[in-house]
């Protein structure tokens, strides 16, 4: 009962005019007829039924995916790491906290753990539905494995990390399932106004046959209680459990599982967005974009030469390089070696950097990069060295070495840092021939959910290890509001402290142990599946799919429950206004007639009047209950634009749709009567 | 009748204008600063803190504030009970009336302490000029300071920042008292003399030619200061018996229409004291729009009704031409009195130029929905403060439809304070509907008690219960009149109605008020629902029409509502 105040009083109601249908049977004469009133009774049942039923149908829709949840948890066989290095066959079930197991290509993963030794690709389908693998290692943030998803490729030992039972996917389960459902701050308090309504109109309800007595009318008990039921917010009432629950399985949707449905909640209330750069902003790693020559150097030898140098390099901005070059590489070329003229030198002959088998000519050697020298390249078997690094680095060598650096390069270095991009100086042999020029590329689309997050209020964050100056571009060029520069992971918590202070909500998305205390931190921390276990502990959200742009659909997700409650409360309290003309002058109209005049609806006689509500209001559950499973469609058009919308919509609308409601249900009663 | 209209809507827009001014010295008194009384006024203040020990510069917790509401409240009662039962024996007593019996006494005392001013007695026969000045018209002073007081904490604690320290209540009380209160009486009273009303301590009675030739003795007294604050407070209560209608407590036009004014000025300057002194103009004048929107709605119907005249008597062939003029008085006219009737039932100040009793049954169902609503302006400082419950409400619903968890003015709204406010909203229906279901239910069973209440039997019969216990819920003490309320029945009901209604209402939005001072300010953002737009002016106005007007719909249709059909 106090779970549902306005519910349990329905409950009341219908127990009371079953009391009234019994004393018609025994032969009480004052109720009206046995028909009218059990009719009354069974609509008041069918409330409550439709009620529950909103209520199992949010939850069955959980239960369906806890279900099939719940067969990748079943008991699966495991090989136990011993002490002494042997492997001992078990069952998941026989497995402890920091036990070890090994894990072979086409193995269950028995237990969440952290890979402590190997690599392997893992299909996390069970859990994330994504069928494309992944790839987890030990050490670094994508160490973590789940029980239940199937390694496809090599070996790995994984220490287990949770207890048995209280596995990652059991926590799931649980969640989905609606078992550690609590009623959110926000349900409280309008689980409140919702019983203050109640109240009010029970007093209302309860007053009545008091006056009606002293006016001489006397009101049968199925009237009253037909009004009361009608005035108290039935709709949101029956429908509140079923939005709280479709919320949350939106989010399990869009496969984000929100520890609490206060987290969700709180998503719809945030003002502060912290976006990593990589992986969300731009696509993936930088990616090269042109090349700058010095002017005594022709573009093919130049890029013929920057190929070269990234032959070895395995990065992404050097797989980049040697695909730009391709495409630059003009047809007729292949297997001509590439003269290079060097001032004051005879050229230099190079090989063709894309001839079959270059990488394994004898004589060739790679140079990696290492943060000391901050460049990396090759030595050729002629005596030839190509060098790829940072300007300053490459400047400074040149000039060792007496050769001067031609004006144009230097120009262009700064051209490209001031565009947000990152210049690579190629040399050879200490003399540099150009720059290639590396840029983010910005996602599609992004400016435009920035611009819609902006229009929602939320400010966007842009996280980046990037400096200043190309920071500022990119945070330019993607429409973000604010960008924090050079990040450590102690700003990203610094930041949030200082928003916080200013009273604002924040969110973030994590995935390694050093972004743990800034989730913790955050009022909303999603941490990603792949992250590590320290991460997911220390969110209150966690995605399965890995993809950073889904704090801006969970802000949405929040907003959509709110505004479903606030939109339902107020279409059921509108309601009332119709109710009361329904149903005031079918209680006094047969003994005083002039009160016939409130009767605007023009219903055929007090009895269909009131079984008319009566039926128009239950009916409005099952009518609703697709709307409160979807959710209100949330708009980013600005706060007042959105209540003006949802006013007229849902409050105006509440005001006027049960007059036609209620009078084409009279009509049909009426006819049929 | 053109010229009434005319005149009525002149009168209003002037109120309104000179309102806008006032609120700004109302904002400027409660910020703290200097104004011209100062020099008058701040010697005396400080003596009288030194005598009583009172710091009045120490901040205080919203809790503390209320203590101390409480606590002078309850000291002036017991100040007011001795007055009463002790005035014949205590000078200023020409005519030689009697003390006043304590039951009746304990009934005033508690009536003017909580601004109601509900009187079972006559002014010229039950009460002396000493307990007139030093009971009634001080109560009239001191009780409209204690709303306007709580008024000004719940502004403080409006102010966007994070604080348990809310001003100091008898810095408050005080200025309240001395610097709006007192130099608009003082104005009020010097004009209302000079037009004749009667400003005397000695003489005692005066006699004037009867209507039949006779004469007749008049009573006389400090009538003028006393009539001012009855207005500019929303107290209400007259000196004597007949209230407004009396001609020497309202001889001509002009006063009047001054006594209008004052109903209404300090209610409506109090709104816009809340934008000067907050600094958002905008807010407040969503609140003076949706306030008087339901004014002039609520007007309009009364002022219909009452100009068209009676029917019935139109048919007996008496001439309709000046409107339903039964109950009315002549020099004022059938459209005065219904301005004055909705002025003075909006506001609650409960004092009549006309019998309300007589009104079309339109404009008694106009009356009965201003009070049962209760806040369109509503009385000096608590008007406002019932109209904040239902922005708390209409902030909760609207924060939601937007997306957000309710804020108002940068604080979450949250299940304590909606507690509060639901609790609040529900008392006034609750006092209305089940106090008059009990009187209801006597008088229907013939109940030998109630046998002789109803002047009248069927719907108006009724209309008189439910106007009895509205008026004293909505802290009014207007009466619909031809209910006989001098019984235990009455007294004690309407009494406790009447003790409930102030001090709960009062303590409740200043507890959320404090409750949301106390939290953190919430950055506004796109996103945040604002509370001075249109749009939201619009969902109160719905909310108040839902919650404080449907509610007492069954009730209404017993009541006038049948009477006008049945008409």
């Amino acid at each position: 009962m106090f779970r549902n105040p306005v519910l349990f009083t329905v409950e009341l109601g219908a127990a009371v005019m079953l009391g009234v249908c019994l004393a018609i049977l025994a032969g009480d004469r004052s109720q009206g007829s046995l028909g009218y009133n059990f009719v009354i009774f069974l609509w008041l049942l069918l409330t409550l039924l439709f009620a529950n039923f909103a209520e199992a149908l949010a939850e069955a829709r959980g239960k369906a995916q806890a279900a099939s949840l719940r067969k990748t948890r079943e008991e699966t066989p495991a090989k136990r790491l011993l002490e002494d290095g042997s492997v001992q066959p078990c069952s998941s079930n026989d497995l402890r906290q920091n036990d070890r197991f090994l894990c072979e290509a086409g193995d269950l993963i028995p237990a969440d753990g952290e890979i402590v030794e190997g690599i392997a690709t893992i299909d996390e389908s069970a859990i994330t539905g994504e069928s494309a693998p992944v790839i987890r290692e030990a050490g670094g943030d994508k160490s973590s494995v789940t029980g239940g998803t199937k390694v496809l490729s090599d070996r790995i030992v994984v220490r287990m990390t949770t207890q048995p039972g209280e596995s990652f996917l059991d926590k799931m389960i649980a969640l989905v399932e609606g078992a550690s459902r609590q009623k959110t701050p926000n349900e409280i308090a309008l689980n409140i106004l919702l019983a203050g309504f109640t109240l009010v109109f029970l007093i209302v309800c309860i007053t009545l046959p008091s006056f009606s007595r002293y006016a001489g009318a006397e009101i049968t008990i199925a009237a009253l209680i037909s009004l009361f039921v009608c005035l108290i917010p039935t709709t949101i009432g029956g429908l509140l459990s079923a939005i709280g629950i479709a919320g949350m399985d939106r989010a399990l949707r869009a496969n984000v599982i929100a520890k609490s449905g206060k987290a969700v909640e709180t998503a719809g209330d945030l003002d502060t967005l912290l976006l990593d750069k990589t992986g969300t902003i731009t696509i993936g790693n930088r990616k090269a974009t042109r090349f700058y020559p010095a002017q005594h150097i022709p573009e093919p030898d130049f890029i013929a030469v920057a190929a070269l140098s990234s032959l070895a390099d395995d990065t992404p901005e050097g797989k980049s390089i040697i695909e730009l070059a391709l495409k630059h590489t003009t047809p007729g070329r292949e297997g001509v070696p590439v003269r290079v003229p060097l001032p004051r030198q005879a050229p230099a002959e190079l090989p063709f950097p894309f001839s079959e088998g270059l990488r394994k000519q004898p004589g060739l050697h790679f140079i990696p990069f290492t943060a000391e020298t901050r460049s990396s390249g090759l030595d050729l078997p002629g005596g030839s060295n190509i060098r790829k690094g940072a300007y300053d680095t490459l400047k400074a060598a040149a000039e060792h070495a007496g050769h001067t650096v031609p004006a144009e390069i230097s120009a262009a270095t700064s051209a490209i840092a001031a565009n947000g991009g990152t210049p690579l100086v190629v040399a050879l042999n200490k003399h540099i021939l150009g720059v290639i020029e590396l840029q983010d590329i910005i996602k599609p689309g992004i400016r435009e959910r920035f611009e819609r997050l902006r229009k929602m209020g939320v400010k966007t964050v842009m996280v980046t290890g990037d400096n200043p100056l190309t920071a500022q571009y990119i945070a330019q060029k993607a429409g973000v509001d604010d960008y924090i520069a050079e990040a450590k992971p102690e700003d990203k918590l610094e930041y949030i402290r200082r928003e916080q202070e200013q009273g604002k909500l924040v969110a973030m998305m994590g995935d390694g142990t050093n972004d743990a205390p800034a989730l913790a931190q955050a009022d909303v921390g999603v941490a990603m599946n792949s992250g590590t276990a320290a991460a997911k502990e220390a969110g209150n959200m966690v995605d399965l799919d890995n993809d950073p742009t889904k704090l801006i659909e969970v802000v949405e997700i929040g907003k959509q429950l709110l505004m479903t409650r606030g939109t339902l409360t107020t279409f059921s309290i509108a309601n009332d206004v119709a109710k009361y003309f329904a149903i005031v002058p079918a209680l006094f109209s047969a003994s005083i007639p002039a009160l016939d005049a409130l009767n605007v609806m023009r219903l055929d006689n007090p009895e269909s009047a009131i079984l008319s509500a009566v039926i128009f209001n239950a009916l409005l559950i099952p009518l609703l209950i697709p709307l409160a499973l979807r959710g209100v469609t949330y708009r980013p058009i600005g706060a007042s634009a959105l209540l003006r919308r949802n006013l007229l919509v849902y409050g105006l609308g509440g005001m006027l749709a049960p007059f036609a409601g209620i009078k084409i249900i009279d009509l049909l009663v009426s006819m049929l009567v | 009748m053109q010229t009434e209209l005319y005149t009525i809507l002149f009168f209003f827009m002037l109120t309104v204008a000179l309102a806008y001014p006032f609120g700004r010295y109302i904002a400027r008194v409660y910020a703290g600063e200097r104004s011209w009384l100062d020099p008058v006024f701040d010697p005396l203040e400080r003596f009288f803190y030194r005598l009583s020990g009172v710091d009045a510069k120490r901040e205080m917790r919203w809790q503390e504030h209320m203590k101390v509401m409480l606590t002078i409240n309850a000291v002036w009662f017991l100040w007011a009970m001795f007055v009463l039962t002790n005035q014949g024996w205590l000078p200023w007593n020409p005519d030689g009336n009697p003390s006043m019996t304590p039951g009746l006494a304990f009934h005033t005392a508690i009536s003017f302490v909580v601004n109601c001013n509900l009187q079972h007695y006559s002014g010229e026969a039950g009460a002396t000029y000493f307990s007139q000045i030093f009971a009634l018209m001080f109560l009239q002073f001191v009780s409209a300071g204690t709303g306007m007081a709580a008024g000004a904490v719940v502004f403080n604690a409006m102010r966007q920042r994070t604080t348990l320290q809310l001003g100091n209540f008898y810095a408050y009380f005080v200025k309240s008292c001395t610097r709006i209160l007192l130099p608009l009486s003082f104005l009020a009273a010097i004009v209302l003399a000079a037009e004749g009303v009667p400003m005397n301590l000695g003489g005692g009675k005066d006699q004037a030619p009867g209507p039949e030739g006779d004469t007749v003795e008049v009573s006389r007294g400090p009538v003028a200061g006393f009539v001012a604050i009855k207005q500019a407070g929303t107290n209400g209560g007259g000196y004597y018996g007949a209230n407004s209608t009396h001609p020497l407590e309202n001889p001509t036009i002009l006063t009047n229409m001054l006594e209008n004014f004052l109903i209404l000025i300090i209610p409506m300057a109090f709104v816009f004291a809340l934008g000067f002194y907050l600094k958002k103009k905008r807010l407040a004048f969503m609140i003076f729009g949706v306030m008087s929107a339901g004014f002039l709605l609520l007007l309009a119907p009364a002022l219909i009704a009452e100009m068209r005249g009676n029917p019935h008597l139109g048919q007996m062939g008496i001439s309709q031409a000046a409107g339903n003029m039964e109950g009315k008085e002549l020099r004022l006219g059938a459209g005065l009195s219904a301005l004055w009737s909705i002025s003075t039932t909006a506001t609650s100040n409960g004092s009549v130029n006309a019998m309300h009793d007589s009104f079309m049954p339109l404009g008694g169902a106009m009356q009965l929905l201003d009070m049962m609503i209760n806040s369109l302006f509503g009385g000096v400082g608590v008007g406002f403060l019932n109209f904040y419950i239902f922005i708390i409400l209409a902030t909760f619903i609207g924060g939601l439809m937007v997306g957000r968890t309710p804020e108002l003015l940068g604080k979450k709204v949250e299940a304590r304070e909606m507690k509060i406010a639901m609790l609040v909203a529900l008392l006034h229906p609750f006092l209305i509907l089940v106090g008059t279901a009990l009187a209801a239910w006597m008088a229907a069973s013939g109940a030998p008690v109630a046998a002789t209440w109803l002047n009248n039997p069927g719907a108006h019969g009724f209309s008189e219960m439910l106007y009895e216990f509205t008026s004293a819920s909505a802290n009014n003490g207007s009466g619909f009149e031809g209910l006989a309320d001098n019984n235990p029945f009455w007294n004690i009901s309407t009494g406790l109605a009447l003790i409930l209604s102030r001090f709960l209402p009062i303590v409740g939005p200043v507890a959320i008020a404090g409750l949301l001072a106390a939290k953190q300010t919430v950055p506004g953002s796109a996103g945040t629902l604002r509370s001075d737009s249109a749009t939201f002016g619009a969902l109160v106005f719905c909310i108040i029409l839902i919650i404080a007007a449907l509610a007492f719909l069954p009730a209404l249709a017993l009541g006038p509502i049948a009477e006008h059909f049945s008409f």
